[in-house]
Order: structure tokens, then C-alpha cells, then sequence
């Protein structure tokens, strides 16, 4: 092979010759032209093959012109720069890029994979579901690490991705998806009304398929009309041109996502810092959808073979980049617009011959390429291609509409093959928000019919192929925003010349000699190898629904989203079942067009951005003191202060013990705080809370619990009477949020006449507990201007005043069973307050303690924590708090609900706690209690542990546990299967394990 | 993503600066007779709700604006907003009109009530 023997000696639009770019192809070093794509450089270079197919590793050249290629996948850059699965036609080649073919091994040329093809015949379609069926523990060790191996695509990029991503948000009054001649047209229109435009494009120059399409705009070329109108829409300033850019989805309310690939194309925008993608989120009031046409492989034998392209992708090579697709090639078509893929070939000095299967061809593009000399075979059709790593030789057939197989061939050598079977509207955005669509027997295809939104289509994606149509519904489309607009502004519509097409014939299947699918694939679906054969079969067990035989088949379902084949699919299903193809249906199209990055999706919301964090005024200390932090929602607590020579068992012990014989200090700053006021305040506890509010008296604090309307707990705290009129509601830490927005939901709509307001307060506040028995020691040591002694300021109580000089509000509630004051302070000074205290504390031996020691110290008393012995099925019974459930109001959240007899069946799960049989076991969160231990699961689970810690107070493992009907069952002993076989018993007893009376406290 | 306008602030926004509260206009018997209310009726105010395909009438919460409750009829086909009215009022006249199923039932005594008044 020679160095270049692809690259024609002149042509190429986009490629300037003076400018040599080098890029590396699976290690090799090869030379472009600045403009070329991937594609057209590694052909250049006298390569057709680019990758493996996902399912037989069939070998596998570039199909497409652009986003709709299915093959040419390709990985580019290294490293945790690489990414996967990009299509090598929309790939821009730049001085150094580094591309690697995907699915092969060892090498593209020679692959193991490709074994998979030769017993083809034993892997229909739905194989996956007839064989990996059973036995099913072969699943998780056999069969799927075997699928993964072996099913194709490339790999994900390695370490964190080093480069930045962009979110930008964007309204505007026309966005133009697609600038070709119809996007174009458009524009211009709806930007003379002074509206707003966004013009985006996929690739990176405008004008769509304007220099290949032939014909002539005011008798210039369209690439000059289309120079002129870039020109002059880029300098509107109301008008902003995205090239790069794909609108990758279109959602409710014309909400579009754009994706632009900012910076893919030149490493040296990436050096200077640019995003290296960028995700618009657009909402516009018109769209406008000028996203043009697919062209349609044909379904003939090895149509997948290296060097079978689409006619229009043959002819860009050539007239864009100045690339030969061989030395001989064969047009094979069933319209007319491929003849100008012909008339190219031959000027380029090209071998060409078509292959049409229509009866009659006698189109003016038709009598052009007869009279350029060019071999014209009708009814004819590529009955079978010879060539393995590329084409060497095709057959050709005499062919009648209908025919099923064919009986005589003649042997044509050639190189290569452009096909063509017709163009598909690109429909997809159309359809991604349920734009209704309808078969047009002329294009044999769907086209727009009726959409929700203020969307338009225009042009090849309206099924409008003549450019003088194109120019003329593009521009009253575009006008139509004037509508909204003062300004009208008439545009002048150039004069459009071109041939004039004849109608094309369907050509779903082109037949083969002997049995089509043994050596003999059509393809329908390249990305996943899905044949004509495949849903014939379909067909034939019983698939009648498309969408069933889509997920059966997997035809439609690749990255691709079926762009070529979804539309020759139901050809195919079609002629297979004697139905019209409106009668067969279509598939769902689902965003996105093409893939994007999760890059441009998270744009800047990364690592410290990703979730905010609150931290409470003492976080520096906490931090600073060496805490392990733990998260409680987007708070982070101190779990727990780990000092020299101590592991986090010892420092957790010791806090609990410190609190338990001397006295500790929790930061208790994110527990929730609510302000409730107003007249009815009172009267709202009452609906709210379970047990009563309104008698409680100024001064003092309730324990309260909370249902939701379905009668289970949904949170719990102490609330206080501050006033006649006024409440300080404590919630959860992870609830203070939720249940603030859920009293303002209740006031709002159901108990609308209510005068009462609702404030969150959690962050204007510093709290922290003071727990131990000389708690109120460290109280006097610092100097209270409230009585502190034990009759004049009693437990459930509340003082406020000054303490240390600091304006303190004082609650003495205990969530530890020792005597213990919370001490709130407004948050700016509770750093100081946290400082005086501890001074203070100093010679009585206070100690920090975190959340841990917090969570042992109230499961010593049997306090249940919300969310671990409720799992949003609890009920107050349950817990065995129903003294806490009123029976003297008449109504409250829950109450109802809670008197259904299902939630008060005789086996519902009870709170108990656990003592196990040996003390130093400390059984596992979550273990589940059987009713009878056998070898293996399954065994009947009648309940689980909730909490479960071990007690330093009691120098053993405590545990509590919702177990069935557990308070009938103290005493009994259950058992606890967990990993590794063994078992653990613990023996029910009453979850109040230290101080049953409650005496610590209340001294 | 829809676009949302909140009719206590004035606020317009994507669906995500707002909360849907799912159907509207429920009914909580237990506020109005809490001793008399049969399990029938409590297990339908809890989770019978309608599904129309069409016009449909629901709740809504200015999350991240004025934080306020209201009311919202959206057609479920074309997911276009027919109006946004206030939490305690009854949707526009016309939309009560063209309301079918059980909506339609449900809308037919305020229309008599209001017919009334």
C-alpha cells in the first residue's frame, strides 16, 4: 500500500493541503490535512477498517457522513483525558490527537471475537434470553462476567477528569436546531422581527448538506448563499451562532438541552482554560427544527462489509476532503439522489456503476450520469458482497419488487459500494416530547404531523426535499415569531434552481442466492448486530408488538438509537407480516440524539460544590480537636474526639463515662428549632403532635411525638412554652427542614384560619448539652442570673437569662438519663460560650462528646432515635409510647389512621430490647431474629435490631429491636443468624437498661 | 421541565423552584367530623386519587420563591397550564365546566352552589 493512495491529487473543500496535521491511529503515526475528520484522514491513509461490531466483532469501516455513524467508533486521548465511543466523522483532527479503535482483540485486523460470527447460527436473536437462562446461580459467576468480556464498546477514561465543564442557562424567543440551508433560512427570517435567535449546529461549519446537494441559489452555488448568510447572522446581535453544538433532547415546555463540544477540537483552548464542553439548557418560546435527513443503508448480504458506505458519505469524502472511498466502486440506489454521488465519483476520475432496483430510471440526475458515460443497471439489486476486510467483488441480480431470492448473478469486481435507500426526516427531537408523526408513501417514511409545544419542522426534517420548498416553509416559519414581534420584516427569497428528482421505490430487502443468513447477514442494526433474519425470527415466535420486538432483538437500541435502522426495521417487519408500516407502529425515540459527557452534565457542581455543607459555629473547634465528623444530613457532627494513644472505641467509652460520673459537652446545634407564635399556636401543637400542648404551662418543656397522616412516626422532641403565645419547637437534626415545610403545609391548606406563624431558627441559635451530675456545678461556676437549684429550676423546665454573660435561653432536658441542661445562645457568640464553658468545667472534669457517646448514652435509656427504631411503618404503639397518644382530643395528624384495625393487628412489631447471651457480642444493625435457624436461607424473620452498642456503663452489648409481638415475649431468647454461620441469642428484656426509674436526672 | 407561575408572588420558574403536592382539592373528613369518619372514607381521602387523562387540577408549593400553596389545572396530555389559582379557591368557571370524569362530579354542586350565590 502506498502512503497515500486515497488522497486525490485535487478537491477537498474543507482540507487546506498547506497545513499537515499528525495523529496517531492505534499507536501508528499517520499525516492529515487541517480539516479533515478522523475519518477522512485514516482513509486517506489507505485504511477502511476501524473497529469490531459489538456482538459477531465483524469488521467494520465508516458508514456516515456525520452524527448518524454507527460503526466508526472510536476512543480518543489518554488517560483521564481519554474518552470513549466517539464517532471518527465528527472527530476533527488536531496536530497530535490520539485515537484507538474499540471491541478488538488482540488487534483490529486479527480478532478472537470474530469466532462469534462463524457460529452465528447458534446465536439468534434473543439468544441472550433463550440460553443464559438457568441454571440461575450460573448468573452472577458464569454468564454475566462472559457477556460483559465479550460485548464490545470502549473504556471508561482513567482518574479524575482534569478538565472544566460549563452549565449555561438560557431563554430565548427561536431556537434553530440544524443550519443548513432550511436552519439557515429560518433564522434570518424570525431575526428580521427582532427576535432572539439561537442558531445551533452539530458540526462545525453551516450549511448542512448545501455543498453536496448540488443545484444553485440566485444561479451562485448554496455554499455561497450559505457564506453570506453566516456572515450575517454571526454579526446580528440578536442572533447567536453554537456551531459544535447538538440539541441533545427536547423536553415539556420547550426545554431543550444543547450540548456544545467547546474545546474537543483544539487542545490549545483547553490550555487556555476553556470548558472543554458546555451544556445549554434552553427554554424557547418557537422552536424551530431544520434537523434534516438520515440517509437509509439497503438490507443486502454483508452490507456491513469495510468499504460500504452511504452514497451521500462517499460523496463527502470525496468533495469535502479530497478522499478517494476506493479505485471502483458501485452506486447501489432506489432514488435518484445517489446519481450525484455517481456524477462525483466520475468527475473525480473515479470507476462507478449503479445499481438501481427501480424498473424505470429516468430522473434528470439519472439522464445526467448515462450521459456522462456511467453503466446504469435497472432492476437490478447487490445481491451478495465478496470480501472479508473489505469488498473485493459484488453480484448483481435482476430484481422485481417483491421478489424474495434470486436465481441468476453476474460478478461485478470493485472496491467499494455507495448505497442509498431513500432519506428518514430526522424525527427525533420531534419526537422526544410527544410530537406525533405520520407515514408519507412518497419518501416511504415518517414525517411531522401534529405537535403540543410551539414547535415547526422545516425542510428534509419535514419531508421537504425541493430547495426552492426548503427556502420558502423555512422562511414563513421563521416569520411566524413576528407574530409576537413589532418589527415585520419581509426577507427576499433567492431564485432556487435544481434537477428534478423522481419518486423513489421502497427497497426493504435486497434478496440473496441460498439461505440469506448463513454466511449471508443483512444488517439492519450494525451497532448491534441485528440482521433481517433476527426479526423475521422475532416475528415468527411471536413478537407481534415493535416495541417487544425492539427490546427482543435489540434493534434500535445502541448509541445510536437506531438513526439508520429503525425505519428499515419495519420495513423489514413489514413485508415479514403483510402489514403497512403505520400499521406496525414505531419505536419510542428517547433523548439523547447522541451521547454526552456526565462532564457537561455536573458542569462546575463538583467536589466541594457538589453538596453544601453546614457547619455549626463550633466546627472549627470540633475539627481542630482532632473530631472524626459524621454526616447528619448536610450537617457534619463530631462523631467522636479521638486523643493520643486512643483508638475510636476508647474515646467513644470515655465520653459515655465522662457524662455518666462527671459531666460532658455536646454541640447540639443542628437539632431543629422552630418558633411557633401567634394565637392559635397552642391549638396547632395540639394537631400536630400526638399528646397534648395546650395545657402545658409557660416555662415548662413536653417530649412530643409526630405521626404522619397515615398514623406512622415521622419525628419527635421537646417542646417548649416560651409564652402564653409563643412555642420553641425542637425537631430531629435531619428533620428540622422537612417538618418546618410540613407545618407550613398543614396551616396553609387545610387549617387556613389559623393565626400562627412558623419560623426555622436551628441556624440562629448555638446549643449545646451540658450532661452529667455535676452539670449544674459548671452552670454555677460560670455564674447564672436564674435560680439554678433543683426545686427552682426543675427538670423539664426553662430559664432564660445570662449565664457567664452570655444571653442564654436554658432547657433542662436530658437525652442522656443524667442531670443535664441545653443551653442555647444566639449562634454569633457560640464560640465564646463554648470556651467559657469548658473553663469552667475545667477542674470538674468536663469532657467534648460526640454523636456516638450521645447515641450509646440514650440507648442505655431506651430512647428511640427516629429513623432507627422507626422505619416509616412504626407507629407509637409500636414503640410502646401510646401513653403518649391522646385519647382526649378529638382530632390530630395520625389519629384516624392510627385506629385502622390493620395497625393494630396482634403481630406487629414490637420495641424490646436485647440482651445477648455472651456479653462481648455486640450484635450487628440490622440483624434479622428467625423464628427457627436452619442450614441456609430462606428462615422465617419475625424482627430486627435497631440500635446496638456496647455499654461501657454496663460493660456489656445492649441492643433494641422491633420484634413481633415482643412485649408478649420477655424473657425468650431468639436467635440471630449473621455472616459467616454463626449465631447469636440475646434474650428479650425491657429496652430501659440503666436507670429505669429515671432518678439520674431529676436530682 | 415545565414551566410553573406562582399566582401569590408572581413568581415564573422551571418545576424544580417549585414542589408538586400532587391532587387538589382533597377533602380531610377528620377536620370536619373526627368522630365520625368510616374507614371507607379515610382510606380514600389517604391514597384514592384521580388520574384523568386531560384536565386535572393539583397542588403546588413556591419552593424557592415566597414559599406559598396554590392551585394549578394542567391538561396531562399536552402538559399546558390552564390556569393558577389560590389555595383556598375553586378553580375558574369555565375549567369547572370543562372538567369530565370525576372531576366533572366533583365540580358539579360548587357550580350549583355557585350558580346560587
Amino acid at each position: 500500500m502506498s502512503n497515500k493512495p486515497y488522497r486525490l491529487a485535487q478537491g477537498g473543500s474543507r482540507i487546506d493541503r498547506t497545513k499537515k496535521v499528525h495523529f496517531s491511529f492505534d499507536g501508528k503515526q499517520l499525516n492529515g490535512f487541517a480539516g479533515d475528520t478522523l475519518a477522512s484522514a485514516v482513509m486517506a491513509n489507505g485504511t477502511k477498517l476501524f473497529g469490531r461490531s459489538f456482538k459477531y466483532h465483524r469488521p467494520r469501516g465508516v458508514v456516515g457522513l456525520g452524527s448518524e455513524e454507527m460503526n466508526a467508533l472510536i476512543g480518543v486521548g489518554d488517560g483521564s483525558r481519554h474518552e470513549p465511543n466517539l464517532r471518527a466523522t465528527q472527530i476533527e483532527l488536531f496536530d497530535g490527537l490520539q485515537a484507538v479503535s474499540q471491541n478488538r482483540w488482540p488487534s483490529l485486523a486479527f480478532d478472537v471475537g470474530s469466532l462469534n460470527s462463524k457460529v452465528s447460527r447458534f446465536i439468534p436473536g434473543g439468544f441472550y434470553y433463550k440460553t443464559f437462562m438457568w441454571p440461575q446461580r450460573f448468573w452472577k459467576h458464569v454468564y454475566e462476567p462472559l457477556i460483559r468480556k465479550a460485548a464490545g464498546l470502549g473504556h471508561a477514561p482513567e482518574g479524575r477528569d482534569p478538565d472544566a465543564y460549563e452549565n449555561i442557562h438560557v431563554h430565548c424567543d427561536v431556537l434553530v436546531v440544524g443550519g443548513g440551508v432550511a436552519g439557515l433560512a429560518a433564522a434570518e427570517s424570525a431575526a428580521a422581527t427582532g427576535a432572539r435567535v439561537i442558531l445551533a449546529d452539530e458540526n462545525p461549519q453551516f450549511g448542512g448538506l448545501a455543498d453536496i446537494a448540488g443545484g444553485s441559489l440566485d444561479g451562485k452555488p448554496q455554499t455561497a448563499w450559505v457564506a453570506e448568510k453566516v456572515s450575517s447572522l454571526a454579526a446580528a446581535e440578536n442572533v447567536h451562532l453554537l456551531p459544535r453544538t447538538t440539541v441533545v433532547g427536547h423536553w415539556h415546555h420547550n426545554y431543550l438541552m444543547l450540548f456544545e463540544r467547546a474545546a474537543d477540537h483544539d487542545p490549545a483552548l483547553l490550555r487556555e482554560g476553556a470548558p472543554r464542553h458546555r451544556l445549554w439548557k434552553v427554554r424557547a418560546k418557537q422552536v424551530i427544527l431544520a434537523s434534516g435527513a438520515i440517509e437509509r443503508p439497503i438490507a443486502f448480504a454483508n452490507n456491513d462489509r469495510p468499504g460500504i458506505m452511504l452514497a451521500s458519505a462517499a460523496r463527502a469524502m470525496v468533495e469535502r476532503y479530497g478522499v478517494s472511498p476506493g479505485v471502483e466502486g458501485i452506486v447501489f440506489t432506489n432514488n435518484d439522489d445517489a446519481y450525484q454521488t455517481a456524477l462525483v465519483l466520475k468527475a473525480a476520475g473515479i470507476g462507478v456503476r449503479v445499481v438501481d432496483s427501480r424498473g424505470r430510471a429516468e430522473g434528470a440526475l439519472v439522464e445526467k450520469a448515462r450521459a456522462a458515460g456511467i453503466e446504469v443497471a435497472v432492476s437490478s439489486v447487490v445481491s451478495a458482497v465478496e470480501g472479508n476486510l473489505g469488498v473485493t467483488a459484488v453480484r448483481v441480480a435482476a430484481y422485481r419488487k417483491g421478489q424474495g431470492r434470486v436465481i441468476t448473478e453476474r460478478k461485478i469486481s470493485c472496491d467499494f459500494i455507495a448505497m442509498s435507500g431513500g432519506f428518514n426526516p430526522a424525527l427525533h427531537l420531534w419526537c422526544h416530547n410527544g410530537g406525533k408523526i405520520k407515514f408519507d408513501d412518497g419518501l416511504q417514511s415518517f414525517r411531522p404531523d401534529r405537535h403540543q409545544d410551539p414547535v415547526t419542522a422545516v425542510g428534509a426534517a419535514n419531508g421537504t426535499f425541493a430547495l426552492a420548498d426548503i427556502i420558502a416553509e423555512a422562511s414563513t416559519a421563521g416569520e411566524m415569531v413576528a407574530k409576537r414581534k413589532t418589527k415585520a420584516a419581509k426577507v427576499k427569497l433567492p431564485k432556487a434552481e435544481q434537477d428534478v428528482q423522481k419518486p423513489l421505490e421502497a427497497l426493504w430487502f435486497a434478496p440473496a442466492t441460498g439461505k440469506y443468513n448463513e454466511g449471508n447477514k443483512h444488517f439492519i442494526d450494525f451497532q448491534n448486530d441485528v440482521t433481517v433474519a433476527d426479526l423475521e425470527l422475532a416475528q415468527r415466535e411471536g413478537y407481534e408488538s415493535v416495541e417487544h420486538t425492539k427490546r427482543y432483538t435489540t434493534f434500535g437500541m445502541a448509541t445510536d438509537q437506531g438513526k439508520t435502522s429503525n425505519l428499515n426495521g419495519l420495513g423489514v417487519l413489514s413485508d415479514a407480516t403483510g402489514k403497512s408500516i403505520p400499521e406496525i407502529g414505531v419505536t419510542t425515540f428517547r433523548p439523547p440524539y447522541t451521547p454526552f459527557s456526565f462532564g457537561s452534565i455536573a458542569g462546575v457542581l463538583t467536589k466541594n460544590l457538589f453538596l453544601p455543607i453546614r457547619r455549626t459555629p463550633i466546627y472549627q473547634w470540633h475539627a481542630d480537636k482532632g473530631a472524626t465528623f459524621e454526616p447528619v444530613g448536610q450537617w457534619r457532627r463530631a462523631y467522636t474526639y479521638t486523643g493520643p494513644g486512643e483508638d475510636k472505641h476508647g474515646s467513644i467509652n470515655r465520653e459515655i463515662l465522662a457524662v455518666r460520673h462527671k459531666v460532658g459537652l455536646l454541640d447540639a446545634s443542628t437539632l431543629g428549632k422552630i418558633e411557633i407564635k401567634g394565637p392559635d399556636a397552642a391549638e396547632f401543637l395540639d394537631r400536630v403532635y400526638t399528646n397534648m400542648f395546650s395545657t402545658l404551662k409557660v416555662g415548662k418543656c413536653r417530649y412530643g411525638l409526630m405521626m404522619n397522616e397515615l398514623g406512622f412516626l415521622t419525628d419527635d422532641g421537646v417542646t417548649v412554652r416560651l409564652g402564653e403565645d409563643h412555642f420553641l419547637m425542637h425537631t430531629t437534626s435531619g428533620g428540622a427542614d422537612r417538618i418546618a415545610a410540613w407545618l407550613e403545609e398543614w396551616l396553609q391548606t387545610e387549617w387556613t384560619h389559623y393565626k400562627v406563624f412558623v419560623t426555622p431558627v436551628t441556624e440562629q441559635w448555638a446549643q449545646f448539652a451540658i450532661a452529667g451530675p455535676r452539670a449544674r456545678n459548671v452552670l454555677a461556676k460560670l455564674g447564672a442570673d436564674f435560680d439554678l437549684s433543683h426545686d427552682g429550676f426543675p427538670h423539664m423546665s426553662f430559664k432564660e437569662g445570662k449565664l457567664g454573660g452570655y444571653p442564654v435561653r436554658v432547657y433542662r432536658i436530658s437525652f442522656s438519663g443524667e442531670q443535664s441542661y441545653e443551653v442555647a445562645t444566639p449562634a454569633s457568640m457560640g464560640r465564646g460560650l463554648w470556651n467559657a464553658i469548658l473553663d469552667a468545667g475545667k477542674e470538674l472534669g468536663i469532657e467534648p462528646y460526640g454523636t456516638e457517646a450521645l447515641h450509646v448514652l440514650r440507648a442505655e435509656k431506651g430512647f428511640i432515635v427516629i429513623g432507627d427504631e422507626t422505619d416509616g411503618t412504626t407507629t407509637p404503639i409500636d414503640v410502646g409510647l401510646d401513653g403518649l397518644v391522646s385519647k382526649k382530643k378529638a382530632d390530630f395528624i395520625g389519629k384516624r389512621s392510627l385506629e385502622q384495625s390493620y395497625l393494630k393487628g396482634p403481630d406487629r412489631k414490637q420495641l424490646v430490647g436485647l440482651l445477648t447471651e455472651e456479653p462481648t457480642d455486640v450484635l450487628p444493625d440490622g440483624a434479622y431474629a428467625v423464628k427457627q435457624v436452619k442450614d441456609k436461607p430462606p428462615m422465617e424473620m419475625i424482627g430486627q435490631v435497631t440500635s446496638s452498642y456496647h455499654s461501657p456503663t454496663l460493660e456489656r452489648s445492649i441492643a433494641m429491636a422491633l420484634i413481633q409481638n415482643g412485649r408478649a415475649r420477655m424473657g425468650e431468647t431468639l436467635s440471630f443468624p449473621i455472616e459467616g454461620g454463626k449465631v447469636i441469642r440475646a434474650k428479650i428484656v425491657d429496652p430501659v437498661f440503666y436507670d429505669k426509674e429515671g432518678a439520674r436526672q431529676n436530682v | 421541565m415545565l414551566v410553573v407561575h406562582c399566582p401569590v408572588c408572581g413568581a415564573e420558574g422551571d418545576e424544580t423552584d417549585f414542589h408538586g403536592g400532587g391532587q387538589a382539592h382533597v377533602r380531610r373528613p377528620a377536620t370536619h367530623d373526627p368522630v365520625n369518619v368510616s374507614d371507607e372514607a379515610q382510606r380514600d381521602y389517604l391514597f384514592i386519587r384521580h388520574n384523568p387523562k386531560g384536565l386535572h387540577f393539583e397542588r403546588w408549593r413556591c419552593d424557592r420563591g415566597c414559599g406559598k400553596w396554590f392551585h394549578a389545572a394542567r391538561d396531562t396530555v399536552t402538559m399546558e397550564f390552564k390556569a393558577f389559582y389560590g389555595i383556598t379557591e375553586l378553580p375558574p368557571r369555565e375549567l369547572m365546566e370543562q372538567a369530565t370524569g370525576e372531576w366533572a362530579t366533583y365540580f358539579k354542586d360548587k357550580l350549583k352552589a355557585e350558580a346560587k350565590s
